[in-house]
């Protein structure tokens, strides 16, 4: 037997087994790194609802998954279902039905949506003008006991949990944009700690619908240049004007590297690192001096056991929001320093949009084929360099490179700051 | 590593007082909670008191930003950090980490009513609806709907910026806010958390997603554990608790003072069918509490009411807990959902800490989904 192997801080080593992608571009690994790598945009003008008197007509949305009628958990739950059994299968662990440990799944919000508040409010109408108390009516009929399951939180998770046979108590939850990210940084310290030796991590997002998409609008957070709708995400470019909502899913399979070796899985990867840290600042906008987003790029750096000048390339957070791009940028420059000038960065959201609560488990994926194939897929629609950005985006062509240690970023609404570090070998 | 862990601070709001010594004198009182029984006929809700918003949130502007589920969690997390003797100390807030437990929503209930009373006379109803959401609705909304924005009004407010994740999932996410701070600690992966949730009852659309399943109790108020007979039910109550727990060594090294110590976090989530709850409970007592002392003992049992699930628990209990003190959360406080097993674990790290008892269980049994037991005893 020979002696465990461990991180340079003495931890188990947290490897990846298996990898589920669900986006716009397509269903399951073959499809999605095709596009991605082949610079195509999932971004199409929408045709789920009426767009009329919207400012942003456009998103990445999941359209070859019905969900009917659409509903946002319905959806959300699909694509997870698609890109977990994706990663299992792959990872080949466990047998059908009986994952060998517990499940972290980032998921939307839930809320009920217009059409299930429309049926209520007609099952309790009493002629009267409309208020919460005739929804309430509408409830009592008994006829909608199939939606309660639908709008409680936990029931997304506890489905996925029951098909693959995950242990113990699934987790739900949510970091706003980061929460992909969090659900692997979960894992890893579940992994880390010796509680568990496999944990299946997971994002999912489908909740492309009218009061999500003016929520966003309302706080000018979406791009509005819905002609040609495939070039509106375009991160780091000067003329970028906000994000494109995207929809997807992702699922990781995290192993303890001896674990992995013992079954003589395939290794595909490693999460050699994690760092996080709150903004105190402002609900939507980050601290002016970038310093916790320093501060959790330095940490997933640090905690890693590297350091800045280890890293090859950064899949970018990069929304092609104004203030996003310039401040990612800005932490990437205080941490890397000059040579970040050269660093390979690109943005999977020029393409897939922007996938919410799933984003940082859909760039863990790509980070990871990365490294894996060997191709950095492109930053699209750059056309108009920003002189504020100095960066190597990778503008609209993919290249080639050996790429051992990638940064992916993750920031979102509510100072959430999650950093990952991912490379091909153990350290 | 396996650290020891203390609780060094709670805060609690809810329909029975403000400030963890109000519950206690509450619960000692044994006096019939506050009930709301007109807002929402034929529901009832335990409503809030009146709550000193200013002393934890001293700028209007924050205040306004925010919700009533978020007011009452960033007092409660002040409350809990004044308590732990954080507050104001940048240092040590800018390293301690959080978990929340949140559901999240918040309506704009007339625009809702306006809208749903103008679509069926719409020739157009899905362009109506994008003209009134893009016209009617305050962008700063979705700051009170998002569920990961109680943490960022904790952050902002109180200047917690550790790490900062939100759990979902209804009761099961307090359990398991509460588990996975105390495996990290235990662990040597962090040092302290402040963990908690909070809940407003007083709001038509969370009464809507359980009336639908017919979970609300609507016949006149009887105590948790005397639902059954008529079909089960809960009262739902606004509240929040939030919890400061840290390593021991840690906190002595800061000088700060045990509350209780705690010792064990269990939860789990077996499929439900009759008598899987009562086999899940069970379990969790014998890993954590199988040498629980009743005689200087207390329980806290986070029983919602629902048919079936509460009797279970009830059996267990009766079966476990020997001469024990039990008290149920929801018999003071209703129904919190997210935060109902943190406050059962603020309350017995209060009688802990007041030399009532040595020795403490606390359970949450979700209405729908999973179970959960903390145990905790007294220090020194």
């Amino acid at each position: 037997m020979t002696s465990p192997h461990r991180d340079r801080a003495g931890r188990p080593l947290v490897a990846v087994t298996g990898l589920g992608i669900v986006t716009s571009l397509g269903e399951g690994k073959d499809d999605n790194w095709a596009a991605l790598t082949a610079g195509r945009s999932g971004v199409k003008r929408l045709s789920r609802f009426p767009v009329a008197g919207l400012k942003t007509t456009i998103a990445a949305t999941v359209d070859f998954i019905k969900a009917e009628p659409f509903c946002a958990p319905a959806l959300s739950q699909e694509m997870a279902m698609r890109a977990g059994a994706e990663a299992i299968g792959q990872a080949g662990i466990g047998a059908p039905g009986d994952f060998p440990g517990p499940l972290f799944i980032a998921v939307p919000p839930v809320e009920m949506e217009w059409p299930h508040r429309r049926a209520l409010a007609e099952a309790g109408a009493n002629g009267e003008d409309v208020t919460y108390a005739t929804l309430l009516a509408g409830a009592r009929t008994g006829k909608f006991r199939a939606w309660y399951e639908l709008f409680l939180f936990g029931t997304v998770a506890e489905n996925i949990a029951r098909r693959f046979g995950t242990k113990g108590s699934p987790i739900s939850l949510s970091t706003a944009c980061s929460s992909g990210a969090t659900s692997i940084q979960l894992g890893v310290e579940a992994i880390r700690r010796g509680e568990t030796q496999a944990a299946l991590c997971m994002g999912t997002d489908g909740s492309v619908h009218p009061e999500s998409l003016i929520r966003f609008s309302l706080l000018s957070a979406l791009s509005t240049q819905n002609d040609p709708p495939e070039g509106a995400s375009k991160p780091f470019s000067k003329n970028r004007d906000g994000f494109v909502m995207g929809e997807g899913a992702a699922a990781v399979v995290l192993e303890d590297y001896d674990h992995a070796l013992a079954r003589g899985a395939k290794v595909l990867g490693f999460v050699l690192g994690c760092g996080e840290k709150g903004d105190s600042f402002h609900r939507t906008r980050s601290s002016p001096d970038g310093a916790p987003a320093i501060a959790a790029i330095e940490g997933a750096i640090r905690d890693a056991g590297l350091s800045p000048d280890d890293i090859d390339y950064v899949n970018a957070h990069g929304t092609s929001t104004p203030e996003n791009d310039k401040m990612e940028a800005l932490g990437l420059a205080s941490v890397l320093g000059e040579r970040m000038k050269s660093v390979p960065i690109s943005s999977n959201k020029s393409m897939v949009g922007h996938t919410l609560t799933a984003a940082g488990a859909v760039e863990a994926v790509a980070s990871l084929m990365t490294i894996a194939t060997g191709r950095i897929p492109p930053t699209i629609n750059y056309n108009v360099p920003d002189p504020a950005i100095e960066l190597d985006v990778v503008p609209n062509v993919a290249r080639d490179a050996n790429v051992r240690y990638v940064l992916s970023n993750s920031f979102g609404f509510g100072g959430q700051n999650t950093c990952l570090v991912f490379s091909g070998e153990p350290g | 590593m396996d650290r020891e862990i203390w609780i060094t601070g709670v805060g609690m709001v809810s329909s029975a007082g403000v400030g963890v010594a109000a519950h206690l004198e509450a619960l000692k009182s044994g006096a019939a909670p506050r009930v709301d029984n007109d807002s929402f006929t034929p529901y009832r809700v335990h409503p809030v008191v009146a709550v000193p918003f200013e002393q934890q949130i001293p700028k209007k502007a924050d205040q306004r930003q925010m919700e009533a589920w978020q007011k009452l969690g960033v007092f409660a997390a002040g409350m809990a950090l004044d308590a732990a003797g954080l507050k104001g100390d940048a240092e040590r807030l800018g390293r301690l980490e959080m978990i929340v437990a949140a559901g999240g929503g918040e309506r704009d209930y007339a625009v809702d009513g306006q809208i749903l009373t103008q679509a069926p006379l719409s020739e157009h109803p899905a362009e109506m609806l994008n003209e009134r959401l893009m016209s009617d609705i305050r962008p700063t909304m979705f700051l009170a709907q998002l569920s990961n924005l109680l943490a960022g009004n904790i952050s902002i407010v109180h200047g917690v910026t550790g790490g900062s994740r939100t759990f979902m999932g209804e009761e099961q996410a307090g359990v398991d806010a509460l588990r996975i701070a105390e495996a990290r600690i235990r662990a040597g992966q962090a040092d302290a958390f402040l963990v908690g949730g909070s809940y407003n009852a007083e709001r038509p659309d969370v009464l809507l997603i359980y009336a639908m399943a017919d979970y609300l109790w609507t016949h006149g108020y009887a105590p948790v554990m005397e639902r059954e007979a008529r079909g089960g039910g809960f009262i739902l109550g606004s509240g929040s608790a939030f919890l400061v727990v840290e390593a021991a060594d840690v906190a002595r090294a800061r000088g700060a003072t045990p509350l209780a110590r705690l010792d064990a976090v269990a939860s789990d989530m077996p499929a439900r069918k009759p008598g899987s709850v009562a086999a899940s409970l069970d379990g969790m007592w014998e890993r954590i509490a199988a040498d629980f002392n009743p005689s200087r003992g207390v329980v806290f049992s986070g029983a919602t009411g629902a048919a079936g699930v509460t009797a279970e628990e009830q059996a267990v209990l009766a079966r476990r807990a020997g001469d024990a003190t039990v008290h149920v959360t929801g018999d003071l406080l209703g129904h919190l959902v997210e935060p109902q097993f943190p406050a059962g674990v603020a309350l017995a790290a209060a009688a802990l800490s007041e030399g009532l008892y040595d020795d403490a269980v606390v359970t949450g049994v979700g209405h729908r989904r999973g179970e959960g037991s903390a145990r905790l005893s007294r220090v020194g």
